[in-house]
């Protein structure tokens, strides 16, 4: 989703009223073969986000938790294994160096905190977050996006975009009002 | 429209014997749109002002942790020899205090993470509110450990890195555990408190007037546009969070339960206290949690979104977590006296009952095992201010239940010899208020300057956040028309 220089124009934005009719006007635009958009809206809509074509297979926050998590783990049992066996070993009555048991709970903590850590930052980064300017904060009123208002944006490099065509197409949804995006 | 037909039915609800029942009333008051959810939370940030009496406790919440920062600093410069804890006792007041904060913490994770994937709606409008209530307390929880090291700029020695020393942790103790429990559950509570925020940082943002708040939300919103692919991202993580903290929330006070339980006095060396030490810390979380938003939902006017439904359902949860501690305390008293033929666990139960802290062990009895058999009438789950009162109560037991275990078996352990006895000195007293104060001064920051209702969760749970419908159904556009 970065934005590139030779789009001086980002898209062209609808604004809508209710979940409902996001909803519609989403499934409308796949169907009518465009590809390159994305819906605002205040809280998740799962129909939404299958609508506008993402799907749950495009998500891989999971797999970057998953990830973490297995390293996580590794690293919590190696750290602990290397620091009683091998860097500081001690001696306390015959017993073992490395008893797994008791590495139990370090190992456990430390999976789970780098998997959450993974979901989390994962999420952030595929997200492409922090991103303090976006192209689509120049429209009005799109300040609503965070309230109670719902915007579909059909974006300038979907190869199917002609400005003249796709306005008319968004106006023929019902919004409440379509502006353009500058880049 | 299911939903939508069941909330109506809510708004009428039964009234029997002069009180309302409370499963009847809706989670959000009746005739609230996304936008009066959106002003009316993000108008306690930006628009309202400061009500007086927000000054007013800050001023003591504060003047407390004037007084923390001057037992910590007389601590710092003449080290813990100003506590009272000495031999036989060596870990009392601090741990004490310790072990109940962490406690108080749990509820928040129980309720944002536990009752998220039990997909209980109504901890929506709390779990921001109890979540933070968790960043803190486990703040003040860490401070005793780490200024009873009486070097606490070497506290970082606790964990594992590599020095000129040539030193490690001992990974085999339980003290080592909950230096990695602990230090996870902060970092992870802290990752979901901030990151359920962003989407309402991001609405504060939009709303903020003086540019100067526009700044700091935009920051800290990072940017959050609202994108469904973002949601969709965002949702995944959420949940996985919560699918993470909950086996987390249980291992901490579990761990936090071995550094007794590995130990060798009686009354420590017991295999029910991971278990019986997390009902506990979940029975003081939620009582701290109703103890804040009983007055907070009054003085912000949030009983709109608070509902008599919230109240009722914690005090719920409280009697059951009551009566699981209730439950362990007789096992305890029984697998000490009648089943495990010890005779030191059979001396410590005694002395616990009968000894020189026996007052302590009766009135903890009767604020934790008397006290929450109020809850079974609904008429006074439905009281406020009893519940407030009742709260406390159970505060005051939990707080007394830890200084039990650790009072009572150090000073009277296998050797008579070694006996003594524990009092705590102005410092520790000090020292305990003054996490009080911290913990109040930094819940009233956080209700002023941060939404303390998710106003994106919240909105989920009204029927118009659902579409209605799907095209490929065919009557959508019906439907549409109708609604």
């Amino acid at each position: 989703m970065k934005q590139k220089k030779k789009y001086p124009i980002y898209g062209v934005m609808a604004e809508f009223d209710s979940a409902t009719a996001i909803m519609v006007a989403a499934q409308k635009a796949h169907d009518a073969g465009y590809r390159v958009m994305e819906a605002y809206t205040p809280f998740p809509i799962e129909e939404v986000t299958e609508a506008i074509g993402f799907h749950r297979k495009d998500n891989k926050v999971a797999l970057a938790c998953l990830i973490g998590g297995l390293l996580g783990g590794t690293g919590g049992y190696t750290l602990a294994s290397c620091a009683a066996g091998v860097w500081f070993p001690l001696n306390i009555a015959g017993r073992p160096f490395i008893p797994w048991p008791m590495f139990i709970p370090v190992t456990f903590e430390s999976t789970i905190l780098i998997a959450g850590l993974s979901a989390g930052i994962g999420m952030l980064v595929m997200n492409g977050l922090p991103s303090p300017y976006h192209p689509v904060f120049n429209v009005p009123g799109f300040s609503l996006a965070t309230n109670d208002r719902f915007f579909l944006c059909i974006e300038a490099r979907d190869p199917k975009y002609d400005e003249s065509v796709v306005t008319e197409f968004l106006n023929s949804l019902n919004p409440r009002e379509v502006t353009r995006v500058e880049g | 429209m299911s939903a939508f037909q069941e909330t109506e039915l809510r708004q009428a609800p039964p009234v029997t014997k002069g009180y309302i029942d409370p499963s009847f009333v809706p989670m959000i008051a009746p005739g609230h749109t996304f936008n009066t959810i959106t002003e009316k939370i993000s108008n306690i940030v930006l628009e309202n002002g400061t009500p007086n009496w927000w000054f007013g406790a800050l001023l003591v919440g504060a003047s407390f942790v004037v007084v923390l920062v001057f037992a910590l600093t007389v601590l710092v410069f003449k080290g813990i020899g100003i506590w009272g804890n000495n031999q036989p006792t060596a870990w009392a007041w601090a741990i004490t205090n310790f072990v109940w904060w962490i406690g108080i913490g749990h509820a928040g994770t129980l309720i944002s993470a536990i009752l998220f994937l039990l997909k209980q709606e109504w901890r929506n409008s709390i779990n921001r509110f109890s979540e933070a209530m968790t960043i803190f307390a486990v703040m003040c929880a860490g401070m005793f450990p780490i200024f009873h090291t009486g070097r606490p700029w070497l506290a970082y020695w606790l964990f594992p890195l590599p020095n000129t020393m040539g030193v490690w942790p001992q990974f085999k103790s339980p003290l080592v555990w909950d230096v990695f429990a602990v230090s996870t559950y902060f970092t992870l509570s802290l990752v979901y408190w901030y990151l359920g925020m962003v989407p309402d940082f991001g609405t504060l943002r939009d709303r903020a007037r003086k540019p100067i708040l526009q700044k700091i939300y935009g920051f800290v919103a990072l940017g959050w546009r609202g994108s469904s692919r973002h949601w969709s991202r965002y949702e995944t993580a959420y949940l996985l969070l919560a699918g993470l903290c909950t086996p987390l929330v249980l291992s901490v006070h579990s761990v936090v339960s071995m550094d007794f339980a590995v130990g060798i006095v009686p009354g420590w060396h017991s295999t029910i206290f991971p278990p019986y030490f997390v009902a506990g810390a979940v029975y003081s979380g939620f009582a701290l949690v109703l103890t804040l938003v009983i007055p907070a939902r009054r003085l912000f006017g949030l009983k709109d979104f608070i509902t008599q439904r919230h109240i009722d359902n914690m005090g719920k949860v409280m009697l059951a977590m009551g009566l699981v501690v209730g439950y362990s305390y007789c096992f305890e008293a029984f697998f000490a006296l009648a089943y495990a033929g010890d005779k030191y666990e059979h001396f410590m139960m005694m002395n616990r009952m009968f000894g020189p802290y026996a007052t302590f062990y009766w009135i903890l009895i009767l604020c934790n095992v008397i006290t929450p058999q109020f809850l079974w009438w609904r008429k006074i789950r439905n009281n406020t201010i009893i519940l407030f009162i009742l709260t406390i109560v159970i505060n005051i037991g939990m707080w007394l239940e830890r200084f039990e275990i650790i009072a009572v078996s150090l000073t009277r352990d296998y050797l008579p010899s070694s006996w003594g006895y524990f009092k705590p000195t102005i410092f520790d007293m000090m020292t305990f208020a003054g996490t009080l104060g911290f913990f109040f001064s930094m819940m009233l920051l956080f209700m002023r300057g941060m939404p303390m209702i998710p106003m994106y969760e919240l909105k989920m749970i009204l029927p118009a956040s659902r579409p209605i419908g799907h095209p490929e159904q065919g009557s959508f556009e019906e439907e549409v028309m109708s609604a």
